[in-house]
């Protein structure tokens, strides 16, 4: 088995007297798709902060690529490869979809100390800008400003935006949440076909989904991992089954 | 793609169209002096507009450019103004020294500010940026040799290469107008540079932008110490103008009226600066021959402009409307 792309040991963090994350350990490999599901205030959105920085835990450890990066900031670990998206859709929204992509792109081609040329014109930014929109299917909305995007193509910008940045693992945190049944349905298809390139650790609630795209889930409840395995151990987990899973979404 | 934020680069036509009020008014500004405008009034008022101009526009780097909101920007007027003072006061008087120290100085005064300025965010940056232009201001009030509180008069204009070029008002005019554009295109560029693009980006979304790698930090504190520079060099000129320099050059009130150039101007577009500018001056020369209590005429009509120009001058003329995140 390969070395894992992310390792969580031990997080903890607290808000207050409310332990949020309680101690969670956890793995993603190269190529998989991992799932964080569990009910809302379970602890999830806290989880991908302190993964991705823009958090710290109170104690614990991240390691990226066999690297301990706990102390390093949001943007470093980007750098790093290590790119996330939001609950809520952050984009730049007075930015065409293009620009958008090829901010990401400029973070990692060189100096951004540059004054004087036009950046819009740097045709290896708008190359691979291109490209990146183009894999979640939105090359022919380069031009439209981000903000004019319908809200599923939003959710489609923020995931080529990250994947402009190239990274190595994709921390998604609800990338389906408030899409329609055919955006959805196309935002499904989407992720299926990054994983061939990147790892990605997936928080969702559309358990449909979940199911169809994950290789191993974990359940978070409370803080507290109540289990992690195959979707067909998960499948099984009576625990699991009860308290979390509608019979109807399992079947 | 009005905005030039496509791949394709705009061609002559489309740039006219872009930049066709800030080219007339370079022309119209170029012409004044041979149009029934070259007595020594107009001159001076002209003069006092471009270089008032000149700050606004630097200003308008931080807060069109980079969403942040500064107090203090005359603080770095009177940086530039003061190293005319400070180097007369020892008899240096050549243009290729006092204008590189004047812009270098007010640069690393920026420079010092802002990094402990840029620590903060929102109210706290508006307060600390006027805190230390308020620092600035008693420091140089202070300057018991260069005049204090009275200021100092210059012994003579800068010079360049031992030649008085600056003694005469039309050379003056083309030198502020020469500054003026030169200072405007080059922002521009900056704005539509990959550094500009990040600072753009630190303005609509800075956890975006450090979600693609960035740090906002060093980009803002570069934007912050560029602007800085722009009101040194403004600074230097306003020496040359009034052959004058007192702490009155940096008091806050300026920084306010630059602030309100700058918003009178709008944040759409880099040119509403200058506009912002000539219309905020036209309207002071105005009333002021009005009335005595001009500045109680003044303050309802800046309301006024806020609110029926939400956009500024940019956003009510025809056009002059961009996307929110464009190059300006
Ligand atoms: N900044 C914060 N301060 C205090 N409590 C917080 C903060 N952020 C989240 N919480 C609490 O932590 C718990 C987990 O939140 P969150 O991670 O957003 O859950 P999930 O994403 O699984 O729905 C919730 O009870 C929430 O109210
Ligand atoms: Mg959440």
């Amino acid at each position: 088995m390969s070395a894992p792309l992310l390792a969580l040991r031990d997080l903890r963090k607290h808000f207050g007297g409310l332990a949020v994350t309680d101690g969670v350990s956890l793995e993603v490999r190269p190529g998989e798709i991992h799932a964080v599901i569990g009910p809302n205030g379970a602890g999830k959105t806290t989880l991908i902060h302190q993964i991705s920085g823009t958090l710290r835990p109170d104690s614990g450890q991240v390691r990226f690529l066999g690297e301990d990066v706990t102390a390093l900031p949001f943007a470093r670990r980007v750098r790093r490869g290590l790119a996330r998206t939001f609950q809520i859709t952050s984009i730049l929204p007075g930015f065409s979809a293009l620009e958008n992509a090829a901010l990401a792109v400029q973070a990692r081609s060189g100096s951004s100390f540059r004054f004087l040329r036009p950046a819009a014109a740097e045709a290896g930014l708008n190359r691979e800008a291109l490209a990146a929109l183009a894999a979640v299917g939105l090359a022919h909305r380069a031009a439209v400003p981000a903000g004019t995007l319908s809200h599923g193509e939003k959710r489609q910008l923020e995931l080529a935006i990250a994947i402009a940045t190239r990274p190595r693992l994709l921390l998604l945190d609800e990338p389906l949440a408030g899409a329609g049944a055919e955006e959805t349905e196309r935002l499904i298809g989407i992720l299926g076909r990054l994983r061939a390139e990147y790892g990605i650790l997936l928080v969702e609630h559309d358990m449909r989904a979940v199911f169809a795209l994950a290789d191993r889930i974990s359940v978070l409840a409370q803080g507290r991992l109540v289990t992690t395995g195959t979707t067909g151990e998960i499948r099984a987990h009576p625990e699991v089954r009860a308290a979390y899973l509608g019979e109807d979404e399992m079947a | 793609m009005a905005d030039g934020a496509a791949p394709t680069a705009a061609g002559p036509a489309a740039r006219l169209s872009r930049d066709g009020l800030p080219l007339l008014l370079f022309a119209l500004l170029a012409a004044a002096p041979f149009a029934g405008f070259g007595d020594g009034a107009s001159l001076t008022l002209m003069a006092r507009a471009m270089i008032l101009a000149l700050a606004a526009t630097g200003l308008w780097l931080l807060v069109g450019g980079a969403g942040l909101i500064s107090l203090g920007h005359a603080a770095t007027l009177g940086c530039g103004a003061y190293a005319v003072a400070i180097l007369d006061a020892h008899g240096i008087t050549e243009g290729a020294i006092v204008f590189p120290v004047a812009i270098l100085g007010a640069g690393l005064f920026a420079f010092l500010t802002g990094a402990v300025s840029l620590r903060t965010s929102g109210v706290h940056f508006i307060m600390i940026t006027l805190a230390f232009g308020q620092m600035a201001f008693f420091t140089a009030a202070s300057l018991a040799a260069y005049g204090g509180d009275d200021g100092y008069t210059l012994y003579g204009r800068t010079e360049f290469l031992g030649g008085r070029l600056l003694e005469s008002r039309l050379v003056f005019h083309f030198v502020c107008l020469g500054a003026l554009a030169l200072v405007w295109a080059l922002c521009r560029a900056v704005l539509a540079s990959r550094f500009g693009r990040v600072l753009r980006a630190t303005r609509e979304n800075p956890l975006r932008v450090q979600a693609v790698g960035f740090s906002p930090y060093p980009y803002r504190l570069a934007a912050y110490t560029l602007a800085g520079m722009t009101g040194g060099l403004a600074g230097a000129l306003l020496a040359n103008a009034t052959e004058f320099v007192s702490p009155a050059i940096l008091a806050w009130q300026r920084s306010g009226d630059l602030l309100f150039a700058v918003i009178l101007g709008g944040l759409g577009r880099l040119h509403g600066a200058m506009l912002g500018a000539f219309a905020f001056l036209l309207l002071e020369e105005t009333l002021s021959h009005v009335t005595a209590h001009w500045r109680l005429l003044f303050g309802p009509l800046l309301v006024l402009a806020v609110i029926f120009l939400p956009g500024g001058l940019v956003g009510g003329l025809v056009g002059g409307r961009r996307k929110p995140g464009g190059p300006a």
